[in-house]
């Protein structure tokens, strides 16, 4: 309690209230129904109140017979888990570097306005209409083949630009690559320039600054900047689905056939497990670093 | 209904009599209050605004439109019964939905050309004496109930149907005679070698798995007793060959949403694919040469048709009664043979469609004017023929009918399956 009291003034404490009814009604309830519903039973038709844990032996079925194929939801989780990691890191790439000049090689804060709302055209357009889009570009006939077969580069059209999984990273990170840059940004602007200027008096090159001073000083940005894109990409169906010519697995997708089949305690069970292994994720990162502390 | 007409205008010239114009202000607000409203729950295939429109003018019913996809049609009416007033839904989905005791046997004797209703959903047969295949959850298989709130198939004709018909069609591969070398005639010719890499299939398990099988059963690996209703085995043979194929990457895309389809096929991503009706319509729309091509071993067909809810009752269900009658008086009907689609009945959509028309999209006859949509794009020209002919024809091909198995939660877990490998 008194570690509490140090943080706010409980007398006004009734002012997180608000906040916390909206998380308890459409984040804690609906979560809480999901874990119940998970151990119920169903049928064609309708779902059925009991406590089973077939939804949960059904989904590791043949998952621990090392002899035979890796099981469908180890394959699943493992390709969910592949384009998280390398969308992760491109992110975080790409991220810092254009956080990094937004805020340390652009001077004035309108230009820096300008260019950051610059990164967020993705979001200008519908989901799908920005994937449709990608059809004319990447496609067989698109502009990027028949632009390398006009410069005689190749001379039949690249197959995997499109419906492939270079076509589901490429649209990851075209996406939530503002998801990391916006954190980061945020984290390198509240890094005091005197520090940065008494390294650089001190005789300390760029990139020294740039590893024992900004890096360490961005971790919370990184941090939660790794938390936004991982959460999104453990979830993502739609772009995995269309970037992949529904192709290739997610788990997303697997819990949105079973929900169009009404198999809801199936899907119930696969979200749990999708969470957990989400929070997982989520706790070794914050186990890196600190954020409460570092905020 | 007279009664209420001569009620309205007596009101009206009566009042207009003693107010004067100040009537002619009032009446406007008094009608569209009066106006009844009915919430119209189905996929966006058979709801136009000018659907909408033509039954205000001829009806003075409102419709609101909710439309959703064929999955979420189904959810809807399991888990929220009252949130509409009538149901547009597939045939296929009626195991689920009748168990449920969510919706009520529509009677039949209130509908008022329901002896005219085409014999391919009253005994599964053409109205030219053609049988037609009864494999999967054909309509005449599961047209009526036991009683109107039984929850019980009935073997026989009852006066309890468990959805009027509305729209129906066969449906076959698409392909791009452009860009293919050859003729295209059996559903086996998906998997030719020379596709690979631009050939197609849906993503949605229910009707994929029977174009699969429809392929599997042409390519002489195995014929099905019912491809609607698989056994296990069957299933594991089927996605087998399928996965296979998904591995050597000889398909270019599934696709689970309409626009997807067209988009494959109008960028020539692909060239051969499972395909629906207006999805040809729409690449051919946009100039590109698109074939809804027929093959030999026959069509798989599909049917909607509505059905009230077991909470719209007393007034509201006249109302959509009296919709439903509307509907199926003709004007519809023409609407949707225009678009490719068949009308549940034929004679009274025959009055409101030109001998032109009538000729091309019905019996198989050469156009002898362009053939236009009902927004006035062209879709022929004179001298050509309809894909696959003469509703006879097509409909007289059909092989199965999209389905809903036994064992629905083993063949979708088989889908994800391939889907992962």
């Amino acid at each position: 309690m008194t570690k509490l009291s140090r943080y706010f003034e409980p007398k006004f404490s009734w002012l997180a209230l608000p906040f916390a009814a909206v998380f308890f009604i459409f984040f804690v309830i609906p979560l809480f129904l999901t874990i119940i519903v998970s151990f119920w039973d169903y049928n064609d038709y309708s779902i059925i109140p009991d406590l089973i844990f077939e939804n949960y032996i059904y989904i590791f079925e043949g998952c621990f017979q090392f002899d035979a194929d890796l099981c469908m939801t180890f394959k699943t989780y493992l390709s969910t888990l592949y384009f998280c990691l390398l969308t992760w890191v491109l992110t975080l790439l790409i991220g810092f570097s254009v956080a990094y000049f937004l805020a340390f090689y652009v001077k004035t804060i309108p230009v820096q306005i300008a260019l950051f709302l610059i990164c967020t055209i993705p979001f200008w357009t519908s989901n799908v209409i920005r994937m449709v889009s990608w059809i004319p570009l990447l496609g067989r006939h698109g502009l990027v083949n028949d632009t390398l077969i006009f410069l005689g580069i190749i001379d039949t059209p690249v197959e995997w630009f499109l419906y492939s999984e270079f076509s589901v990273i490429l649209a990851l990170v075209h996406l939530y690559t503002l998801f990391m840059i916006v954190p980061i940004f945020n984290s390198m602007m509240r890094i005091d320039k005197s520090i940065i200027e008494g390294a650089y008096d001190a005789g300390a090159s760029e990139i020294q600054i740039l590893t024992n001073i900004i890096i360490p000083l961005c971790k919370p940005g990184i941090v939660i900047g790794s938390i936004f894109v991982v959460t999104v990409v453990m979830g993502d169906f739609v772009t995995i689905g269309i970037m992949g010519g529904q192709q290739l697995a997610s788990i997303g997708k697997i819990i949105n056939t079973e929900m169009n089949y009404l198999q809801l305690p199936g899907a119930a069970a696969n979200a749990v497990i999708l969470l957990f292994i989400t929070i997982i994720i989520i706790i070794t990162m914050t186990k890196f670093i600190d954020i409460r502390k570092e905020l | 209904m007279t009664n209420k007409i001569s009620r309205r205008d007596t009101l009206k010239y009566g009042l207009g009599a003693t107010l004067g114009a100040t009537t002619a202000l009032y009446a406007p607000a008094v009608l569209s209050s009066d106006a009844p409203v009915i919430r119209y729950l189905g996929t966006a295939v058979n709801m136009g605004d000018d659907i909408e429109k033509k039954l205000f003018e001829d009806t003075g019913i409102k419709v609101q439109y909710i439309s959703v996809t064929t999955d979420e049609v189904t959810k809807r009416v399991l888990t929220q019964p009252n949130s509409f007033d009538i149901v547009d839904s597939e045939y296929f989905s009626l195991p689920k939905l009748v168990p449920s005791g969510n919706i009520l046997g529509m009677d039949t004797s209130r509908i008022k050309e329901w002896d005219n209703v085409t014999s391919i959903f009253t005994k599964g047969v053409t109205p030219g004496g053609k049988k037609v295949g009864l494999q999967g959850t054909a309509p005449s298989k599961v047209m009526y109930l036991t009683g109107a709130t039984s929850g019980k198939f009935a073997d026989e004709a009852t006066q309890y149907a468990t959805l009027i018909p509305t729209v129906y069609n066969a449906d076959t591969l698409g392909i791009r005679p452009d860009l293919i070398d050859g003729p295209v005639t059996s559903w086996a010719d998906l998997m030719r070698p020379e596709f690979k890499g631009k050939a197609a299939t849906l993503n949605i398990p229910s009707i994929g798995i029977m174009d699969a099988a429809m392929v599997v059963e042409a390519m002489g690996e195995y014929t099905y007793p019912d491809k609607g209703n698989m056994t296990k085995a069957e299933i594991d043979l089927t996605m087998k060959i399928f996965t296979e194929a998904k591995k050597a990457g000889h398909f270019r895309a599934f696709w689970s949403d309409f626009n997807e389809s067209v988009n494959l096929m109008a960028s020539g991503e692909v060239v051969i694919q499972s395909m629906w009706s207006p999805a040809i319509t729409a690449v051919k729309a946009q100039g590109k040469p698109c074939v809804y091509q027929p093959l030999k071993e026959g069509y798989r067909a599909w049917a909607a048709g509505f059905a009230l809810p077991k909470t719209t009752r007393g007034k509201q269900a006249d109302v959509v009664y009296e919709f439903i009658n509307w509907y199926l008086s003709g004007w519809v009907g023409a609407y949707l043979n225009r678009q490719g689609y068949y009308s549940a009945v034929l004679g009274t959509a025959k009055e409101y469609m030109s001998e032109n028309e009538w000729g091309f999209w019905m019996e198989g006859k050469p156009a002898t004017e362009d053939i236009l949509s009902p927004s006035g794009a062209k879709l022929g020209s004179v001298g050509e023929v309809r894909d696959g002919g003469s509703y006879e024809d097509r409909m007289g091909g059909v092989a199965c009918w999209n389905a809903t198995m036994d064992e629905n939660k083993y063949m979708v877990r088989k889908w994800n399956e391939m889907v992962a490998a």
